[in-house]
């Protein structure tokens, strides 16, 4: 490995947070990238790239698939931390339609609009018009369910789900499980799912092969990621629970403007970056809300995540880029 | 005829010391033109209510003003009030006419609580 390459390597290492992997322990994750699970930071690391390329060969197989998520847009917001979120908006959507292998569809995981008003969710659906790709799936943030328990976002969003807005649906041969944790939540708790939605996704996934790769989304973090700011669900356990007999879960979810992750058994979690405004790390701020950044720097905090499925590979690999 | 002065001149001093006690006594209609202890604040920024608890008298309207960046709402844990979501710089009010502890919290952010105590 060259200086210049460990360099780079070292440096983006500065960024990461709470996952307790140090160089050694990246080294370690990145060898075992050829066989599973490979996170890649933005931008220059050729062994990311080297992994894409690989992407690109065996793409096209039947069964191979890529599909994007995109959290946080936060539309209608217009404050000094991003004045301009339908910009990164669309920056983000550029982004998707120049990835090197078109997703087949798009995952918002949530906070679609800033305050649930009409016309900033016609402005996102206008805006991701114009993504290259076939459809695009939602679950709802808290800002998407202001004053109105969530009734104008079923409207827009949830015409084939049920309850607040959940459900399921099947890409070759991967099961994808929407799930709502923004409603109704008590005072003083974190996101919540409740029984309802609880006994649906539990009936949803109990007769399938142990062999079928699920991905769930939702926009809140599945795990405590830092409960004093409100990051983490009070009943995400016995959710995960019912997953326990799979051999590949994937867990994707927003909220927190910023890339966590952490793998617990058969299960990866990984949290994506907003496109309207970085948050701080947990306990760097006296609270979660928006972080001004110097002009130049906002776009290398903002993202988008491709994941990419390798039919026969069981694990879905998560690549972060940023907008800049 | 003296006795008689002496006792008017007395009933007069004490109605004037009656009258100056009322005009003295705080009012109890809540207005905006009264003193401080019938219209009280809380603001709202960084994720927070302050005071987290605020004591107040029974007759006061409270008005929350948002300061945050980020909108909030406030919304009492037993049902007595709830306001729509309010952005940077817009207010909620209520007046409480009950004595009694009302907690209440965000329910954008429920980590975000609070209390008013109306005495």
């Amino acid at each position: 490995m060259t200086d210049k390459k460990q360099n780079l390597i070292d440096e983006q290492l500065q960024d990461l947070n709470n996952d307790g992997v140090d160089r050694r322990g990246f080294l370690k994750c990145m060898a075992w990238g050829g066989t599973g699970l490979v996170w890649t930071m933005s931008g220059g690391i050729p062994v990311s790239r080297a992994f894409a390329k690989n992407i690109g060969k065996d793409a096209g197989k039947a069964g191979d698939f890529s599909f994007v998520q995109i959290s946080d847009s936060h539309m209608g917001f217009n404050k000094p931390a991003n004045q301009d979120v339908a910009a990164t908006l669309q920056a983000a959507v550029d982004k998707i339609n120049a990835l090197p292998d078109q997703p087949e569809f798009l995952l918002h995981t949530g906070d679609i609009s800033h305050l649930s008003k009409p016309e900033q969710f016609d402005n996102v659906d206008q805006i991701l018009k114009s993504a290259n790709a076939k459809d695009i799936f939602f679950v709802p943030g808290e800002h998407d369910v202001l004053d109105d328990n969530g009734k104008s976002y079923l409207e827009r969003y949830g015409k084939s789900a049920q309850g607040s807005g959940w459900y399921s649906f099947d890409h070759k041969g991967v099961h994808f499980i929407g799930l709502v944790n923004v409603m109704n939540l008590k005072s003083g708790g974190l996101g919540s799912l409740g029984g309802e939605q609880l006994e649906w996704m539990e009936k949803d996934v109990k007769h399938r092969k142990h062999s079928t790769p699920i991905v769930v989304f939702a926009h809140i973090p599945l795990w405590s990621v830092y409960p004093d700011w409100g990051w983490g669900t009070e009943d995400s356990a016995q959710a995960l629970s019912y997953l326990k007999k799979f051999g590949s879960v994937t867990v994707l979810n927003g909220h927190i403007h910023q890339i966590m992750q952490k793998v617990e058994g058969n299960v990866t979690f990984h949290t994506a970056m907003s496109t309207a405004f970085p948050q701080p790390q947990p306990g760097k701020a006296d609270s979660p809300g928006p972080m001004k950044v110097p002009a130049e720097q906002l776009r290398t905090l903002l993202g988008i995540t491709d994941v990419n499925y390798i039919r026969g590979q069981h694990s879905l690999a998560v690549v972060d880029s940023n907008l800049s | 005829m003296r006795k008689k002065n002496i006792w008017v001149a007395g009933f007069a001093a004490a109605m004037v010391i009656v009258i100056l006690l009322l005009a003295g006594l705080p009012s109890v209609m809540a207005s905006s033109d009264q003193p401080s202890d019938a219209n009280a604040e809380v603001k709202i920024d960084n994720f927070s209510f302050g005071p987290q608890t605020l004591t107040v008298a029974v007759g006061t309207t409270v008005t929350w003003t948002n300061r945050d960046d980020i909108p909030h709402t406030v919304v009492s844990t037993d049902g007595v009030f709830k306001s729509k979501v309010r952005d940077t710089d817009e207010k909620f009010s209520y007046t409480f006419t009950k004595a009694g502890e009302f907690p209440y919290y965000c329910s954008v952010h429920p980590k975000m609580t609070g209390k008013i105590v109306v005495q």
